[in-house]
């Protein structure tokens, strides 16, 4: 790294960035962490500031409420680049989705897990990222005893533009591809709106 | 039926954040922004710590950020919520005992140069 030892008296130079591992319960976020983290994962406890949108049945005041969740993350240092990849797991219940609008403001983009016995678990992070224009791409776990659908079944029933890719949490050769397509994404979808940027940055003829 | 939380008195106002000891009780909104904040510590911040006068949390600290952190690994490897660790960050960047990384607007998103170093680094992994 940079200045490992060394005693820093400037501002680093290291730009962090985030990336999301979303998916429903038990799909695989924290293993997939683990399995792509040049650390071993670890775990924040946050005091969040929910802004209550009727998602949790159980709260009976509208407005402002603060909880904590804990949030699994783990990291990729890019030394040659000096850039730090910070991959954060979300909590999996949809009473935390108001945590995603923070954790998503400048992230690189999310990886949705997606169990096909199971793929409607999926669909509340598609529906957010979706919203939000935040670029990801849906990784399809595989579990034993699940059918192994052909990835263009999946991509058909999901009906999305992004990409729809296999994946094995466990694996580090797969989770470095999910988040090697996930960047190739982004940086499409960032080099279009760069384009869009400056079309409209040229002046109009009349 | 929608009642602000600002309109609630006390102890109606349902869980709110435990005041924090060792950060007298003071904690920050959007933690999650400052999530991948990246703190090292100074040489300054490094000879105090080889002091007695420094608090324990931010020896703690200041040994950690040796090595460039962020302050959810801070938080992480003092088992501390991520808003105190937040607020002893700030009290010794104030100090000049770490400094402190941060995007300068919150609203900042990686441009296409940015995403293409990182498609670079990870594809040579
Ligand atoms: N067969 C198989 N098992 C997996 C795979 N990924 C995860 N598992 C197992 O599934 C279980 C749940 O995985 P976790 O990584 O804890 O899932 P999670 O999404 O973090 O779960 P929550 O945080 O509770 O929502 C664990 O027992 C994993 O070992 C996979 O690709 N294949
Ligand atoms: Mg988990």
């Amino acid at each position: 790294m940079a200045f490992s030892g060394s005693s820093p008296d400037s501002e680093p130079t290291t730009t962090p960035l985030k990336i999301i591992i979303a998916g429903g319960f038990g799909v695989g976020k924290t293993t997939f962490v683990g399995s792509v983290s040049e650390i071993p994962p670890l775990t924040t406890e946050a005091h969040m500031t929910v802004a209550s949108v009727g998602v949790d049945d159980t709260s009976k005041i509208a407005g402002k409420t603060t909880t904590t969740v804990a949030m699994d993350f783990g990291r990729i240092t890019l030394p040659e680049q000096d850039v730090v990849l910070y991959l954060f797991g979300t909590p999996g219940q949809d009473r935390f989705w108001f945590m995603w609008d923070e954790l998503t403001m400048g992230a690189v983009g999310a990886v949705v897990l997606a169990d096909t016995r199971r793929l409607a678990d999926s669909f509340a992070a598609i529906d957010f990222f979706e919203d939000r224009r935040v670029p990801f791409v849906v990784a399809v776990n595989h579990f034993e005893g699940a059918l192994i659908h052909p990835i263009g079944d999946v991509r058909k029933a999901l009906d999305i533009e992004h990409p729809v890719l296999s994946c094995d949490a466990r694996s580090q050769q797969s989770t470095r591809a999910s988040l090697i397509e996930l960047v190739r994404h982004a940086l499409e979808a960032t080099l279009a709106e760069e384009a869009r940027a400056a079309r409209s940055a040229l002046p109009t003829r009349t | 039926m929608s009642r602000g939380y600002d309109e609630l008195p006390e102890e109606e106002a349902g869980p709110v954040v435990r005041p924090y000891a060792v950060t007298g009780g003071r904690t920050r909104p959007s933690a999650a922004l400052e999530l991948v904040a990246l703190v090292a510590t100074t040489s300054r911040g490094l000879s105090t710590a080889r002091s007695p006068a420094m608090p324990p949390e931010q020896r703690e600290i200041a040994f950690l950020c040796r090595h460039l952190q962020s302050v959810a690994e801070i938080s992480a490897h003092l088992d501390l919520p991520l808003g105190v660790a937040q607020v002893l960050v700030a009290d010794m960047a104030r100090d000049g005992l770490v400094v402190v990384h941060r995007p300068e607007r919150p609203d900042w998103r990686p441009d296409s140069e940015l995403l293409r170093k990182v498609l670079d680094g990870l594809q040579r992994l």
